[in-house]
């Protein structure tokens, strides 16, 4: 394991931002802490870098006991939601930080930090202040400078939280790539469940201080623990007990004796995805996601009489949080 | 016609603003130079050259010289304490940072007199061990710290609020350790607002007149700063040597705020 927090609790007054929290992290995986915020996600990141330190717990960083150690101590690179660029400082000084800390050689410095500016894709802009670079640029300079020391593990705080959704999806992809060709366990912290479910090999869903999941992503979205999780990791429509995704709806025009009466309230096409929202005979209002051809074929209008049925839904215990 | 009225209102407020600078700063200030220079440039250069106005500058300057440093390490210390760290009674220790502004300097100067003074708390205890405190140096400079202390507290303070905490948690961890965090990181940050904590200071300290004043007995040529031998010759007649030690009382102050905007003109980073 590279990481391991154990029966971590950690308040703040009386709020309490993790509650017996505990978690693996495999050595060179992707790792995603998703959540709604103030689920303790970021106090989890922030407790493993050794920004926090937990009231109860403990932590290991590579086999090693860690919780009392200085950050400066972890060999970790940590990548801040608003990436905190030295502003004093050229984007070259930012990312030799780590390095010239350590008071490494500065022939081994410079040709390290020219690397990193090649490897993220900043090539020319060594010499430009934090301030001379758009939002993307800013995020990857920070992503240089927690990778400049080859830490051990590397910990992004909502890393796309603040840019634009073009800007993000492609950060996202180069995240990706960066993981694959450098291996370094890297757990990130994101709201945004597509992002946990594209990019990471693992995923930590915490709410409320908890950890309601541990999965890879395809099991979290087939078989969620419970109701929270289900509702958490995609769209869902709930039917007394039942929970339904979108997509597990089935509309025909014609009654098929399982199915039940429907009427059409709105039809939203989104390219290759229509989405459909209807109300039930019983009052019941239900969101349907159809690819664009099957929705065609229905000829679908508002106001349309439809028959539908459920093809797969879950049902939680009662003690099933939410 | 509205365009109109705006310039109109807008050159109003220019006219009123320079005409209560004009008449409350400028004025003032200007006729202390006129006066100084009137019978040309030898009358002024007899008055600031002669040996107890050259004692009662060096004297100015020597406490200026120890003051400030030892308020802008302390400011800065302070300053961090305040706003990094939550220490029980630091909210205390903010609102006492103040009362050097709220404080008349007489009553500074009686407080170090009592505290300092023959039967004085302290005082007795130090001239029983040869340290003479009250009408030397040591009173001059602790009556003058404690009228400038506030200066780079209150600068610091709101730069530090203002950049957080990312930076400095960014370089711990890269590596930094606290020591190295601060210099390398929070002291850049903040090296403005010290700077011109530094130049209200400074500018405090020269022109200081109402605890020193009681504190250091103000003989000629020993314990007189530069404004108790503008006091002293204008009281003894001696206009031309008020006005040209105020002129270089002026010349002082007006010469650290050039410094400091020529400072700021050339760093354009932050």
């Amino acid at each position: 394991m590279a990481i391991e927090a154990r029966n971590v609790t950690k308040r703040f007054g009386d709020f309490v931002a993790l509650d017996d929290v505990s978690v693996e992290v495999k050595s060179g995986s992707l790792t995603a802490l998703l959540g709604p915020s103030g689920g303790g996600k970021s106090t989890l990141l922030r407790v493993i870098a050794g920004l926090e330190t937990p009231d109860t717990g403990e932590v290991f960083i590579s086999g090693k006991e860690a919780t009392a150690l200085a950050p400066q101590k972890r060999g970790v690179g940590f990548v801040f939601q608003h990436y905190a660029p030295f502003t004093h400082m050229t984007v070259f000084d930012n990312i030799a930080f780590g390095l010239t800390i350590r008071r490494r050689p500065k022939a081994e410095v410079k040709k390290r930090v020219e690397e990193l500016i090649e490897l993220v894709q900043l090539p020319g802009l060594g010499k430009r202040y934090p301030s001379q670079l758009s939002g993307g640029q800013r995020q990857r300079m920070a992503l240089a400078r927690a990778l400049a020391a080859e830490p051990e593990v590397l910990l992004l705080d909502e890393p796309f939280g603040a840019l634009d959704a073009r800007v993000r999806k492609e950060l996202r992809g180069w995240l990706l790539r960066l993981h694959e060709q450098t291996h370094v366990t890297t757990i990130f912290v994101t709201h945004d469940q597509e992002e946990a479910l594209e990019l990471a090999d693992n995923v930590v869903v915490m709410n409320a201080g908890r950890v309601e999941q541990v999965a890879p992503p395809r099991q979290l979205y087939d078989e969620p623990a419970n109701a929270f999780v289900m509702s958490f990791v995609g769209p869902v429509n709930r039917l007394g007990d039942a929970w339904v995704r979108p997509h597990d709806i089935e509309i025909r025009t014609e009654p098929n004796g399982s199915t039940r009466e429907a009427q059409v309230l709105r039809i939203v096409r989104l390219g290759f995805e229509t989405r459909v929202e209807l109300v039930r005979e019983d009052g019941e209002h239900l969101h349907v996601q159809l690819a664009r051809d099957e929705a065609e074929q229905l000829e679908l209008r508002r106001g349309d009489i439809v028959y539908v049925r459920t093809r797969r839904a879950r049902t939680f215990a009662a003690n099933g949080s939410v | 016609m509205t365009a109109k009225r705006a310039s109109n209102s807008l050159l109003l407020v220019r006219l009123g603003s320079l005409g209560y600078l004009g008449i409350i700063l400028v004025a003032p200030v200007g006729l202390i130079f006129w006066r100084a220079f009137e019978h040309g440039f030898h009358p002024f250069w007899a008055a600031v050259s002669n040996p107890i106005a050259v004692h009662a500058l060096k004297l100015t300057l020597e406490v200026t010289v120890i003051a400030v440093p030892l308020n802008t390490a302390f400011g800065i210390l302070c300053a961090l304490a305040i706003v990094r760290h939550r220490i029980p009674g630091m909210g205390l220790v903010n609102a006492f940072v103040d009362l050097p502004l709220a404080l008349s300097p007489v009553v500074v100067g009686l407080a170090l007199y009592l505290l300092y003074g023959r039967d004085g708390w302290f005082g007795h205890w130090l001239l029983a061990h040869g340290v003479r405190v009250l009408f030397a140096l040591p009173a001059m400079v602790l009556a003058t710290m404690f009228v400038s202390l506030p200066f780079v507290v209150r600068e610091v303070v709101p730069v530090l609020r203002e950049i957080g905490t990312d930076q400095e948690e960014a370089a711990a961890t890269l590596g930094a350790s606290p020591l190295a965090t601060f210099r390398r990181i929070t002291l850049p940050a903040i090296r403005w607002a010290v700077a011109y904590g530094v130049v209200l200071t400074a500018a405090r300290s020269f022109g200081e007149f109402g605890a020193v004043s009681i504190v250091s007995g103000g003989i000629a040529g020993r314990t007189q700063t530069l404004t108790q031998y503008v006091q002293a010759s204008y009281e003894n007649f001696d206009q031309t040597g008020a006005y040209a030690a105020s002129v270089l009382l002026a010349a002082l102050a007006i010469t650290t705020l050039l410094a400091m905007t020529v400072m700021r003109h050339g760093d354009r980073s932050t």
